[in-house]
């Protein structure tokens, strides 16, 4: 599988201040990824990285197969749809497309044109009369227009009520299903993900904390239930992403290959909240803990 | 890109040009009645002028004018440009549908560029329009106001030929600079308005008398080339001491720099003898006493030093502050083209 985006020993200062450091991924090519991450945990530092907009201060980012500004983005194989979903006040959306048709080598105007009135939204309207998920759309419309083979989007649905979300959502995947593009969507919300995406990418503290095919994470994170006993018994191929402990009981969220056969767990399924809930919890616990195990273990 | 950067800007590019085309009108249609003017009066072109409200107050609002252009220009067009975009996000919009920075800065400068520059050419216009009474003022004809002031002076070099064209263009990069320093509209506005204005200031009381060296004139002083006459009372009561003199050169139109008396040694004169106090004397009141005042600071040996422009200069002062201005403004675009390829979000 050939990575779509790949970094390596990635960084961002400003000034004094690191937004992201060491951040360290591959996105594998046609998959919609989820880049999940609190707040200020440099999500949009490392979209904006990708897109060229950002230079690294250290570290190496590549961008299907070359740097961010190099030909390939130039020629707008690389769409993208900033935080805040960014448009034209004064222009109308007609104005958009045409802006779209003007500023890209492989402008689809069909397509466009059919999203546009697929949404129901009227050519003549000013961009800055349209609702917020109406923007979204919009500026949803311009990235996919351009026939990307990567799609980046930064938070696209953090200011849109639920109901926008979900039709917004619904509709990249439609997207990303008739034209097989790959996908990195940042959000904050676990359900955004959960609806859109079958990768995730968990970022804390700018830390990649673990990266991997949705499905498969499920099936390789178990929580164990029993008596309390102490985490460092447990056999080396289990690795504890958390832990809690009552005086009597013992609770852990481990990430194994193969199946638990100690008799005195009681074994249940993990969903995706728990288990991004863990490893932003872990970072949190533990500072510094490194992302190295679980990405080893992913491989 | 092109088309984008006019989709933007051609609403404040009409509203400008049709300003433009109506001052345009305005000096067309009385343009040549002012130069039918001077050519039947001659001598008594200014005192007709000075008669005539509406060519009058044309001259005073299209200086004022051609000299608030660059502002303007800077203020709306320029520092909007660049902040506007960078503070809605718009700019990373852009960015990321396959334009390079790069280009979208040559285009925006490019076409408001051109803008400014059409603007510009409005201050020839004025220049066109004033000819008849810069010909007066180069005929030595003059009047009691502003309207025989040379075009060399520096209150009215700036609104003169190709100077308003420059700083129309310096206006805009300045505009444009400090959108992309600031980033944000309302604030680069005011950083550009500030700038403009001081650069508007800057030339005429620092630059334009440095631009080329002086000419130098040694003169004696006599009673009909007074020009200044100043002193401060003396202790004794009616006892005047004077402290300055000034003369007028036999240059119509010129630009008078340095006007100091000197004395026999050469140095510069801070204060008269007592006795200079009797060369005053109200203008048709001469009398032989005042005669021989100035006979006696002539046989003492002062003279006047005077150092000038000549009116022929004119356009070559004119060009080489254009080149000055044209300059910053490519440094300064220079300097906005490195900024953008950094880092800006």
């Amino acid at each position: 599988m050939s990575a779509v985006l790949r970094a390596t020993g990635l960084g961002k200062r400003y000034g004094r201040r690191w937004a992201l450091t060491d951040c360290t991924v591959d996105v594998p090519r046609g998959r919609v990824v989820g880049l999940v991450g609190p707040n200020g945990a440099g999500k949009s530092t490392f979209l904006n990285l990708a897109v060229g907009l950002l230079t690294p201060s250290s570290g190496e980012i590549e961008v299907l197969g070359e740097r961010p500004t190099g030909r390939r983005a130039r020629r707008g194989k690389v769409g993208f749809v900033g935080q805040d979903t960014p448009t034209y006040a004064a222009l109308s959306v007609a104005d958009h497309l045409r802006l779209g048709a003007h500023l890209n080598p492989y402008w689809d105007g069909a397509l466009a044109a059919d999203r546009i009135s697929g949404l129901g939204l009227d050519p003549g309207q000013r961009a800055g009369r349209l609702s917020g998920g109406q923007r979204a759309q919009l500026a949803l419309t311009l990235g996919i227009a351009k026939r990307p083979d990567l799609l980046l989007l930064d938070e696209p649905v953090a200011s849109l009520d639920p109901l926008a979300r979900r039709e917004f959502l619904q509709d990249l995947m439609e997207a990303v299903a008739e034209q097989e593009l790959s996908v990195v969507l940042s959000s904050h919300l676990v359900s955004d993900v959960e609806r859109a995406c079958d990768y995730l990418v968990v970022l804390v503290d700018s830390r990649v904390q673990v990266a991997g095919d949705i499905e498969e994470l499920l099936s390789t994170h178990h929580r164990l239930t029993g008596p309390r006993r102490d985490p460092a018994q447990l056999p080396a191929d289990q690795h504890v992403v958390a832990a809690s402990h009552t005086d009597r009981q013992s609770t852990l969220l481990v990430r194994t290959d193969r199946p638990i056969l100690d008799p005195g767990w009681e074994v249940s399924q993990v969903d995706l909240e728990d288990l991004v809930l863990a490893y932003l919890g872990r970072s949190a616990a533990e500072p510094g803990s490194s992302a190295r195990p679980s990405l080893e273990a992913l491989r | 890109m092109i088309w984008l950067t006019w989709r933007q800007f051609r609403v404040s590019a009409f509203i400008m040009l049709g300003a433009l085309a109506v001052g345009l009108l305005v000096l067309g249609v009385t343009g040549p009645q002012l130069a039918d003017s001077w050519q039947v009066s001659q001598q008594s072109f200014f005192d007709q002028l000075a008669t005539d409200r509406v060519k009058t107050a044309i001259f005073h609002a299209g200086t004022a004018v051609v000299y608030a252009l660059p502002a303007v220009v800077g203020v709306f067009w320029g520092a909007p440009t660049v902040a506007r975009e960078l503070e809605a996000g718009t700019s990373r919009l852009v960015w990321t549908q396959g334009v390079t920075r790069i280009r979208w800065l040559a285009t925006k400068l490019g076409v408001a560029g051109a803008g400014a520059a059409i603007v510009g050419l409005g201050g020839l216009a004025f220049t066109w329009w004033c000819a008849p009474i810069d010909d007066a003022v180069a005929e030595g004809y003059s009047d009691p106001g502003m309207l025989s002031v040379p075009r060399l002076w520096p209150e009215l070099f700036g609104s003169r030929g190709v100077v308003p064209l420059a700083m129309t263009v310096l206006a805009l990069v300045i505009g444009v600079t400090a959108g992309l320093l600031v980033r944000r509209s309302i604030a680069a506005m005011a950083v550009t308005l500030v700038a403009v204005v001081a650069v508007q200031l800057v030339f005429p009381l620092v630059v334009q008398a440095r631009l080329l060296p002086p000419k130098e004139l040694t003169t004696t002083i006599t009673e009909d080339r007074l020009t200044e006459f100043t002193g401060r009372p003396g202790s004794a009561p009616d006892e005047m001491v004077v402290e300055r003199i000034g003369v007028s050169i036999d240059s119509p139109g010129a630009w008078i720099t340095s006007n100091q008396t000197l004395d026999d040694s050469g140095t510069v004169v801070a204060t008269f003898p007592s006795w200079v106090a009797e060369c005053a004397a109200p203008p048709g009141q001469q009398d032989a006493e005042t005669a021989a005042c100035f006979d006696r600071l002539a046989a003492e040996g002062y003279r006047q030093h005077v150092e000038y422009h000549p009116a022929s200069r004119f356009w070559t002062l004119q060009l080489i502050e254009t080149g000055l201005m044209l300059g910053l403004a490519l440094v300064l675009a220079g300097f906005c083209f490195w900024r953008i390829r950094r880092d800006l979000t």
